[in-house]
């Protein structure tokens, strides 16, 4: 197999921060090559100038394809030459049918008129290539994530694709829908369909891959065959040195039992007689950290939000006890001062106010301890800002930069922050590792270990069950709304949890 | 280059104000700033003014109130009509009015914030509602005169406290203290930034920006001390854009508005009530809209059925000419005021000119398209730049 398409030299500048200092990168016909490296590395500003985003002229270097040099000037043209990128954020119509969807900017059609006949069949055609059962009619609001990302490579294939690029597409997905998906690549593989993928979980490409990349700071530092190479050896290339423990020890005791749910029951916002959570039952100890598993869809954010004062659901049942006396919380705000916190998964959408300051958001909870009767003291607001910067290391020119012009990582560290200075005594996190890089992920297990350690209740909900089991003292299983199995740290492994789930 | 950029965002509508001021200035050989124009200047835009200010507030959370000339009709018709018909006093007519303004802000605020009905239909219903009951309670007539002190609200000018011959001090005294207040504000800025490490100006910008600011309002001191002295509502404008301001920038309550308007679902889960901060920003709108009535009454010293319309649009205007997003979250009330003055000025320098008012509106048209466009086009290039 020859090389299908090379990047080389790739340099690219805005303004005076170089994002890519001569980048090389090789990808062979048929073989999946994985390019991995910290958030911020530079992947996602590669891959746009591989599919024209970045314009021929906005960045130094060349690329070939089929030995030939290409000079794309926007996605369209990549495209016509079999190139197609599936960006992380989907790029779907939500109240556009599959079908819609998929011939979006390629519509069967004929002098302006669509043939709608033709249009189904093809993508009847098109999702049974995908291995997705749904109907091309079915709208696209009313799938899941997972389902999303096969329509996505669905349309990726009605464009006759030769070299398909994923950008992060398991970040949303769960356990079952990732190995679909991965399959699905090994499938497309043998058809001799090319694929570049850029994830952070390193077990995918191990799985997947034929070659690795690595990428730092905005250079190739190796590539190498996926032959005889662990997590590890990755790890090392992507941090430039080795992580020994990926996640930090604790050695703290847990407390007595702070907070306690009992017989918590919650109804569809939408749906009245749909329960999403039945009868949970759940006590975390002070200082300790519990994790909550489970496949996408089984309720945990349900149950954390429906917690939250009432932020999901609808004819809320059940007990909240903290410290033995009954909360009865109607609001967010209440539950605030009650000295409960929720991180949430989405960090854009719900967490962070992203035209703001780093300031700004840190102090966006808990306004009232930077302000003297009614009005804030910036002085104040300031300093705690500051403070916070310095302690959960937030890498930013300052606390006025505005947090979308932050990485993840650093964005998550200001959700946290904010919920720090909150001084909750119960912290619900959500995913709070999700797309952020290994180096990152370390600080924030840190983090969680000093909160524990200052005798804080905190629950953790994370799809990655290594992270689950590498952090909790104690583990509830719960599927379809319901706890299904509570484990202790030494018998939990991924097995047994996937056991729960399965028998339930 | 990078500081040019970043401050070109801040002020880039100030210079173009002061460029646009200049330019009239020198198009209609020194009319624009003779100090009889400047007085008209202000009386003749100050509703606007006030509308803009509220306004900013219902931008900023990322809506519109449509509503708002129609209120500001019915506003102008009912203190006609306590004042003028009822013979009520005016300490007791202009409070009524403002309750009548800010109990429709709560009609639109309710239907609005509580029971999710697109705030577009529910003040648009507003709009046509209250330009109906503005004909409806005068029957079709105009009512007029106001008690002079009314009519003084919109025409009057500042009393010469220290009675200088042909030289009104007072105005001179105001612009010298309005300058210290500014000065000592920048500096006070300045040394809490610098505290904290962050970006400031560099000192030349900083001593030009303060120049020109104290300039100017020295100038306008001096130009009213030259006439009859200070407008009325120029003092009422002042205080309502430094209480308005300092509600957005200081205060809790202003940091709510622009979370909700940010992001309005991350702005719930930090326990943010949204629903009562989008309620309360109508409300205050309605109030505001009631005050530039009276204003507008006392400026024609009549209330009549045929208040101009569009008033709503030439707010919604000024509130995106001086930088407000329509997304929601992004504004500042000093924005506000600076598009509503850039407006104003433009009308006032066209009419001097002899131009239309057809051929003005065309003007403020493009004017408008021009700002937001220049806005987004340096939003792209900050945030090209940033990534």
């Amino acid at each position: 197999m020859g090389t299908l398409l090379e990047m080389r030299q790739i340099t690219k500048r805005f303004d005076r921060v170089l994002a890519l200092d001569e980048v090389s990168l090789e990808a062979r016909e048929g073989e999946i090559l994985a390019v991995v490296g910290e958030n911020g590395a530079g992947k996602s500003t590669l891959m746009k100038i591989l599919s024209g985003v970045y314009a021929h002229g906005d960045y130094q270097g060349q690329i070939f394809y089929k030995d030939e040099e290409c000079r794309f000037k926007s996605i369209k043209d990549s495209e016509k030459r079999g190139i197609v990128i599936i960006h992380q954020e989907l790029a779907l119509i939500p109240y556009l049918s599959i079908s819609e969807n998929i011939f979006l900017g390629n519509e069967q059609a004929k002098g302006g008129v669509i043939n709608w006949h033709l249009t189904y069949q093809k993508t009847a055609g098109l999702l049974e290539k995908v291995g997705l059962r749904e109907n091309p009619h079915t709208l696209v609001s009313n799938i899941g994530v997972g389902k999303q990302q096969l329509v996505e490579i669905a349309k990726a294939l009605s464009k006759r694709v030769e070299v398909l690029v994923l950008d992060e597409p398991t970040a949303a997905l769960n356990d079952i829908e990732s190995e679909n998906l991965l399959n699905l690549l090994l499938e497309l593989k043998k058809e001799g369909i090319t694929s570049i993928l850029i994830s952070h979980k390193l077990g995918e490409v191990l799985k997947v891959s034929d070659q690795i990349t690595v990428i730092r700071d905005g250079k190739t530092v190796e590539s190498f065959p996926n032959v005889d190479v662990d997590e590890n050896r990755i790890i090392r290339g992507m941090v430039g040195r080795d992580i020994l423990d990926r996640f930090p020890p604790r050695d703290t005791t847990p407390g007595d039992i702070l907070f306690e749910v009992r017989d918590w029951t919650v109804h569809h916002p939408e749906i009245a007689d749909k329960k999403v959570i039945d009868g949970v039952n759940l006590s975390v100890k002070r200082g300790e950290v519990v994790g909550i598993a489970g496949l996408m869809g089984a309720g945990r954010t349900e149950l954390a939000m429906s917690l939250f004062g009432g932020a999901y659901g609808s004819k809320i049942t059940g007990t909240i006890l903290k410290g033995g006396k009954p909360l009865h919380l109607k609001s967010v705000s209440q539950a605030i001062e009650n000295g409960i916190a929720y991180l949430t998964e989405d960090r854009k959408q719900y967490g962070l106010i992203l035209d703001e300051t780093i300031c700004r958001n840190i102090s966006l909870a808990n306004l009232n301890a930077v302000s003297v009767r009614l009005t804030v003291d910036e002085f104040k607001e300031k300093r705690v800002a500051e403070d916070y910067r310095g302690r959960v290391d937030i890498r930013a020119r300052d606390v006025l930069q505005h947090v979308k012009n932050l990485s993840g990582g650093n964005q998550q560290k200001v959700v946290l922050s904010k919920w720090l200075f909150a001084d909750p005594d119960v912290l619900i996190l959500d995913e709070p590792t999700r797309g952020i890089d290994v180096g990152a992920k370390y600080e924030i297990y840190q983090i969680i270990n000093e909160l524990a350690r200052q005798g804080k209740c905190v629950i953790v909900i994370s799809s990655e069950l290594p992270e689950v089991i590498g952090l909790s003292d104690r583990i509830y299983i719960m599927n379809e709304g319901r706890m299904v199995g509570e484990l202790a740290r030494d018998q939990a492994t991924q097995e047994s949890i996937m056991e729960h789930i399965m028998e339930s | 280059m990078n500081i040019i950029r970043g401050n070109l965002r801040q002020f880039g509508m100030m210079i173009a104000l002061v460029f646009i001021a200049v330019l009239f200035q020198f198009l209609t050989d020194g009319i624009l700033f003779r100090p009889a124009n400047i007085a008209n200047l202000v009386t003749q835009n100050g509703y606007i003014l006030i509308l803009a200010v509220g306004m900013m507030l219902v931008i900023l959370t990322g809506r519109i109130d449509l509503s708002v000339g129609g209120l500001l009709a019915f506003s102008s018709a009912l203190s006609g009509i306590f004042i003028i018909s009822w013979g009520w006093p005016t300490w007791l007519a202009i409070p009524a009015v403002l309750a009548v303004g800010a109990l429709s802000g709560a009609w639109n605020g309710f239907w609005i914030a509580y029971k999710n009905v697109p705030f577009f239909v529910v003040t648009l219903a507003g709009m046509l509602a209250f330009r109906g009951l503005t004909m409806y309670v005068l029957g079709g007539t105009t009512i007029t005169p106001f008690p002079p002190h009314f009519h003084n609200l919109s025409a009057g000018f500042i009393p010469d406290f220290f009675g200088g011959a042909g030289v009104n001090i007072t105005a001179l005294v105001l612009a010298v203290i309005v300058s210290l207040v500014l000065v000592f504000l920048e500096l006070r800025g300045r040394r809490v930034s610098r505290q904290f490490g962050a970006a400031i100006l560099p000192l030349p910008f900083m001593i030009a920006k303060l120049a020109v600011l104290v300039g100017a309002v020295m100038l306008f001191g001096y130009w009213f001390s030259a006439s009859r002295g200070v407008p009325n509502v120029l003092v009422l404008l002042a205080a309502l854009t430094v209480i308005y301001s300092y509600i957005a920038n200081n205060t809790v309550a202003g940091r709510h508005i622009y979370a909700t308007g940010g992001n309005v679902k991350a702005a719930e889960l930090n326990g943010i009530k949204t629903k009562r901060v989008i309620f309360w920003v109508y409300v205050n709108m309605g109030m505001l809209a009631a005050l530039a009535g009276m204003v507008f009454a006392a400026r024609l010293n009549a209330a009549t059925p045929r208040a101009e319309a569009g008033f709503e649009l030439q707010a919604i205007a000024a509130a995106f000419i001086g930088g407000a997003s329509p997304n929601g979250g992004v504004g500042k009330v000093t924005g506000a005021i600076t598009g509503a003055m850039v407006m104003g000025l433009l009308n006032n320098g066209l009419s001097h000119l002899g131009i239309g008012s057809d051929v003005q509106l065309a003007i403020t048209g493009l004017v408008l398209l021009a700002a937001v466009t220049f806005d987004v086009y340096t939003k792209t290039k900050v945030a090209k730049s940033a990534k």
